[in-house]
């Protein structure tokens, strides 16, 4: 017997995350998850086709209510999930430092980027419709407006290197204009962003809004990049490989595609700028008469 | 008593039209290596002039020299005189304004009167609004400063030949890219003058190249290594085989596709105003329009009473002479598309659809349609579903507001739609609702250089028109992608 100071530690079960529900993968497969030295951490869910597909039916369904909140509701809800965030830093730093190879002080300086990334984000959903919109001056008795709308659901390659920060960095702009996402994560680095669905299902997200998958990306991304309701995908952590087939199979619905960015992961620590929140986001152009 | 039109027809020599034209690269109008092609007035199938069509050594020499062109010249120059010669550009359309449009009419088979009122106007007004711009790039929200891509290969389609040239050309000159562009192989001719125009105004050369050819040759320009964005209106067809050509490149690329739209008439709405705006939905030329009202949805308790006066207004259409200032509707651009509006009517009466055209005397020679609606249209026919692009219109009803957006956005494409309504509010709630690039609230098809155009789903990506317009030809100057 385990003396009372040497308690056994209660594991927890890596599970996918689709409709706000943690389900096993429906394929009961699992891989081991290691450390960034080799070492064994734990067995994830192995996510198939038929995972894909339920999450991409999650994300549809999540679509109107989502993209009908208010900019102001999304902000809020973004902010909520900084401070929930904030509140398990322990537990994603010693994530981060065991998937990633960082130290203690390395892997916390990263949570704190993140978590900073949502709070970035989160001041963005009212705001996008002032900057990215606006009344054009058209030639005529016509009152005439431009508004940023969420393109629907973006299928997410999350990065395969920066397994927190790097995911925070590509999902937080699919969601905020209020396009719902399917997300792959890092292959090797799962563990931050199970335990970041576990996060946004106390967030007050809906579920559905961000779903995620793990499991093997070039496995998964060929189905997401064919689905013909799947209305965007970026493709920053696929296999060098495969983009060009991801590519192809994007174009049967003319998918929006935010390709890898050229020489691998970009600097996650930079400010990222408006483009990610735009590659999910469609200009709408409203034309009235003006008379009396 | 009938009062009868006398014909006002325009004359076609304000045209002047050559019996050859050549391709414009470098600065200068040469041969080709890919032979010739005739294009045909498709108002009388006669030969208006033999063209130079581009083979893939043409292609070459154009990318080169707009390369060229792009690294000594145009991104160089400091962008206020980039800007100058597009207002020259902008003014130069205007003083020949009344020549482009006979020659738009003639080739293309469009109304004078809308090549001389809508197509041309937007034109000069296009350049002059991108013009502008040249010289504000970095306020236009794209990081402070904003770098052109490099080479943009364009291809355009035929149904607003010269207005789709200058949509291309200006924001991409603007931005400080060069440009080759390829209009279609059925209106090669207003292009070719708009580069005469360029060559007048001192352009310098290289700065836009044009490639009259068919399919082949804008292939080729599309798919060329040397070019660093492709802009491509036309089939979502094209739109698709032109994206799979591009997989794995780091060329960029916007589309502009089809459509399928979806006008909607409520119960309330000033019902003779939404009769002239259905009318313009789908027969404003010839409904050769990607952006038409193809999908008429009227609340069920006034269809009798809406589809009896759009009855009465269609038989008082003019169909005939292109070139008469009276006229309405002038021809089907090609044969080819006269087979095609054909095929998918015909698919609409097999499928239990009602057909109804007023009387309407068709000419002789070229290539006709009357003005058409099918009633007794279900969601499931075809010709509700795809893109006829023809005077063809598609009449279904509903009963709720729910109704009506489920009827209008259950489609692959998202380019446009309309509503008709006396009730602001409503207005709002549908606009917010439909997955549409622009919602035309109690009036259709309307456009200005200022206002952004473009699709939701497969109808595209990218927008044309105002401050988004520049997107597609500019990247973020700190590196990042602008698109």
């Amino acid at each position: 017997m385990t003396g009372s100071d040497e308690r056994l530690a209660v594991l927890k079960t890596y599970k996918l995350y689709i409709g706000g529900k943690f389900p096993r993968s429906e394929s009961g497969r699992s891989y081991a998850v290691s450390d960034a030295k080799g070492r064994f951490l734990t067995n994830a869910a192995q996510a198939s086709r038929k995972d894909a597909r339920d999450a991409v039916v999650a994300a549809r369904k999540a679509f109107p209510g989502w993209t009908a909140a208010t900019a102001y509701n999304r902000g809020q809800v973004l902010y909520r999930v900084a401070e929930v965030l904030e509140g398990r830093r322990a537990q994603f730093a010693e994530e981060v430092a065991a998937g990633e190879g960082l130290s203690a002080k390395r892997a916390d300086a990263v949570v704190t980027q993140g978590i900073d990334r949502w709070v970035w984000y989160a001041g963005w959903a009212d705001k996008l419709a002032q900057v990215l919109g606006g009344a054009n001056a058209v030639a005529g008795p016509y009152f005439n407006f431009s508004v940023p709308e969420p393109t629907g659901v973006v299928a997410v390659l999350a990065p395969q290197r920066s397994s927190l920060l790097g995911l925070i960095s590509v999902v937080a702009p699919v969601i905020v204009g209020g396009s719902t996402a399917v997300v792959v994560t890092a292959q090797d680095r799962p563990l931050p962003a199970v335990s970041l669905a576990e996060v946004l299902a106390t967030s007050d997200l809906p579920g559905g809004v961000v779903n995620v998958l793990t499991g093997r990306t070039a496995e998964l991304a060929p189905w997401l990049a064919g689905h013909m309701d799947v209305d965007a995908i970026d493709l920053c952590g696929a296999p060098d490989d495969i983009h060009a087939d991801l590519e192809r199979a994007a174009a049967d619905n003319v998918k929006r595609v935010v390709r890898a960015p050229l020489g691998g992961e970009p600097d996650w620590t930079a400010e990222p700028g408006l483009h990610r929140m735009s590659s999910y986001l469609e200009t709408k152009t409203v034309w009235h008469p003006m008379g009396v | 008593m009938a009062w009868e039109y006398a014909p006002a027809p325009e004359s076609r020599n304000i045209a002047r039209l050559r019996t050859s034209y050549g391709m414009f690269i470098d600065g200068a109008f040469t041969g080709g290596t890919g032979g010739s092609f005739k294009t045909v007035n498709p108002a009388t199938e006669e030969v208006l002039a033999e063209v130079a069509e581009a083979g893939q050594a043409d292609v070459d020499r154009a990318v080169a020299a707009a390369r060229k062109a792009y690294d000594k010249v145009w991104a160089p120059m400091p962008a206020a005189e980039r800007g100058k010669y597009l207002f020259r550009i902008a003014r130069m359309v205007q003083e020949r304004s009344r020549e482009l449009a006979v020659l738009e009419s003639l080739d293309n088979g469009k109304p004078i009167r809308e090549a001389r009122d809508v197509d041309v106007p937007l034109v000069a007004a296009h350049f002059f609004y991108y013009a502008g711009w040249a010289d504000k790039l970095g306020y236009a929200g794209f990081g402070p400063d904003p770098r052109p891509l490099g080479v943009a290969g364009q291809v355009i389609p035929w149904n607003f030949p010269l207005l789709m040239a200058a949509w291309k050309l200006a924001p991409a000159l603007a931005a400080g890219n060069t440009c080759v562009l390829k209009p279609a192989e059925t209106t090669p001719l207003t292009a070719l003058v708009l580069a005469e125009i360029c060559q007048q105004a001192g352009l310098p050369p290289g700065v836009v190249n044009v490639l009259p050819g068919a399919g082949e040759t804008g292939r080729a320009v599309v798919t060329h290594p040397g070019v660093d964005k492709v802009a491509f209106t036309g089939s979502t067809d094209v739109g698709k085989q032109i994206a799979r050509s591009l997989a794995g490149t780091r060329t960029k690329c916007t589309l502009e596709l089809g459509g399928k739209a979806a006008n909607i008439v409520f119960d309330d709405a000033p019902l003779d105003q939404a009769v002239e705006g259905i009318v313009n939905g789908i027969f404003f030329n010839q409904g050769h329009v990607c952006c038409a009202g193809s999908r008429l949805l009227v609340q069920e308790s006034i269809a009798d009473e809406l589809l009896d006066k759009l009855k009465g207004r269609l038989a008082t259409l003019r169909l005939g002479d292109p070139l008469d200032k009276n006229t309405d509707i002038g021809a089907i651009n090609s044969a080819e598309q006269l087979a095609k509006i054909r095929e998918l009517s015909d698919i609409g009466d097999a499928e239990g659809a009602t057909r109804w055209s007023p009387p309407c005397e068709l000419p002789e020679h070229g290539y006709w349609f009357p003005p058409t609606l099918f009633t007794g249209v279900s969601q499931a026919h075809r010709i509700a579903r795809e893109e006829i692009f023809g005077p063809v219109l598609s009449v279904l009803t509903f009963r709720t507001p729910d109704e009506a957006v489920e009827k209008a956005n259950n489609t692959p494409y998202g380019l446009s739609a309309g509503v008709w309504t006396d009730k602001g509010s409503r207005i709002l709630w549908m606009a917010q609702r439909l997955r549409a690039g622009v919602v035309w609230a109690n009036t259709f098809n309307k456009f200005d250089p200022a206002s952004p155009f473009g699709g939701f789903k497969e109808s595209g990506f990218g927008r044309e028109g105002g401050r988004q317009g520049l997107e597609a030809y500019l990247c973020a100057g700190d590196g990042r992608s602008g698109t």
